[in-house]
């Protein structure tokens, strides 16, 4: 499974809504996940730790900052450069 | 060995609600509820200063603990708001409190300087004599009411609390604490120029793993468990991360003492707000562990084990 489908799912299950083009929310890449609604702060806390958990990855502190995740493609960069 | 023998606090009159300000910032009262519980916080009056603040609050802190400020052998005091960085508001409390010679320092460390206070005089009562650790904030000069800022602005109030730390008696023995800075992060929390500046949602991030880390840290090396019959005082910053760090640790947040609501975020002051607050509903000896935990600018964090005297 690619890693922004993936990052889509993960993002399903913390906002209980389907995540992605043509389905109830459905982000552009480059769309802030905070000012389209998707994430408040405690929300973002619950992704961070969903992609640790999907991706079997651990996110140094860091790296906790809210501009690494602000977009689908900042997330996907971000973990597929964890992943390696 | 040192004690928690008493604490004090000062809040200004002035109550600020959510209907008064959410105007300004172009929100609702619920709104700011929702993201915060907070309902209410206080402001100061032009005439208040910090130190004017932190010495009402040391002045009660004393009558609290049936001492006079000669009794004392330092002065430590918390602020990130104070105008002036050096001399800050330590020397001018030491001085409304009619000493001339009592060392008197301060703590310029928003949110947690209040806790770093009561762990470096923990060490230090013993060599120093008694020691007045005190919180002191007029967050409400550091932020701006529009809605560009309402993330921030709608959080904080003003207030200071205090905290006599005694190496000879007190209700509470001051058993372990941690301290830790990460100033990689220093530039998501900062006052500057007088202006509070916060990437809210990065503070929240690190504050959600650094919080129950170090609490776990604390629990596991004093050989205490989170389920075990303890009272937590947090940093009252926000009523959603104090649930939250609850839930991490699995403790019921309702072992949590919160009185954000009527104050907002006081930063270093609030600490020993609560505490205050908390022993005046506490009175008498300690039933069990008494653990503190604050994070703030910095980052600066940590946590603080009290066991019963």
């Amino acid at each position: 499974m690619e890693v922004q489908t993936r990052i889509l799912k993960v993002l399903n299950t913390i906002t209980k809504k389907e995540v992605g083009a043509g389905k109830d929310v459905g982000p552009a890449p480059e769309d802030s996940l905070f000012v389209s609604g998707l994430l408040d702060s405690f929300a973002l806390t619950d992704f961070v730790a969903g992609l640790e958990e999907e991706f079997g990855i651990s996110i140094p502190d860091s790296d906790l900052s809210a501009r690494k995740f602000d977009t689908l493609n900042k997330v996907t960069a971000y973990v597929s450069a964890r992943l390696g | 060995m040192s004690f928690l023998n008493a604490f004090g606090s000062h809040l200004p009159d002035r109550r600020v609600s959510n209907a008064e300000i959410s105007a300004l910032v172009g929100t609702t009262p619920e709104w700011i509820l929702d993201v915060s519980g907070i309902e209410e916080r206080r402001y100061a009056a032009d005439s208040d200063t910090v130190a004017s603040l932190g010495l009402l609050a040391a002045q009660n802190c004393l009558a609290n603990a049936g001492k006079t400020a000669a009794d004392l052998g330092m002065i430590l005091v918390a602020s990130g708001s104070a105008p002036r960085f050096s001399p800050g508001p330590a020397s001018q409390i030491a001085n409304g409190l009619g000493l001339a010679a009592t060392p008197a320092y301060d703590i310029p460390v928003a949110s947690c300087g209040s806790l770093i206070g009561l762990a470096l005089a923990a060490e230090l009562a013993p060599r120093f004599g008694p020691i007045l650790v005190i919180g002191a904030e007029i967050m409400s000069r550091c932020i701006e009411l529009t809605p560009e800022t309402k993330d921030t602005s709608i959080l904080f109030g003003d207030g200071a609390g205090a905290c006599l730390v005694d190496a000879n008696s007190g209700f509470a023995r001051i058993a372990d604490s941690i301290l830790s800075t990460d100033g990689a992060s220093a530039e998501i929390l900062k006052i500057e120029n007088g202006r509070i500046a916060m990437e809210g949602r990065s503070v929240i991030l690190q504050a959600v793993r650094k919080i129950p880390r170090v609490l776990n840290d604390l629990l596991a090396r004093n050989q205490l468990a989170a389920s075990d019959p303890i009272e937590w005082i947090m940093h009252q910053a926000n009523l959603n991360l104090i649930e939250r760090v609850a839930l991490s640790i699995k403790v019921p947040k309702e072992r949590f003492f919160v009185n954000v609501a009527r104050y907002g975020n006081t930063s270093s002051a609030s600490l020993l707000i609560a505490a205050d607050e908390w022993r005046g509903a506490n009175p008498g000896e300690l039933a069990g562990p008494l653990v503190f935990t604050a994070f703030g600018a910095g980052l600066n964090w940590g946590a603080l084990l009290a066991l019963p005297a």
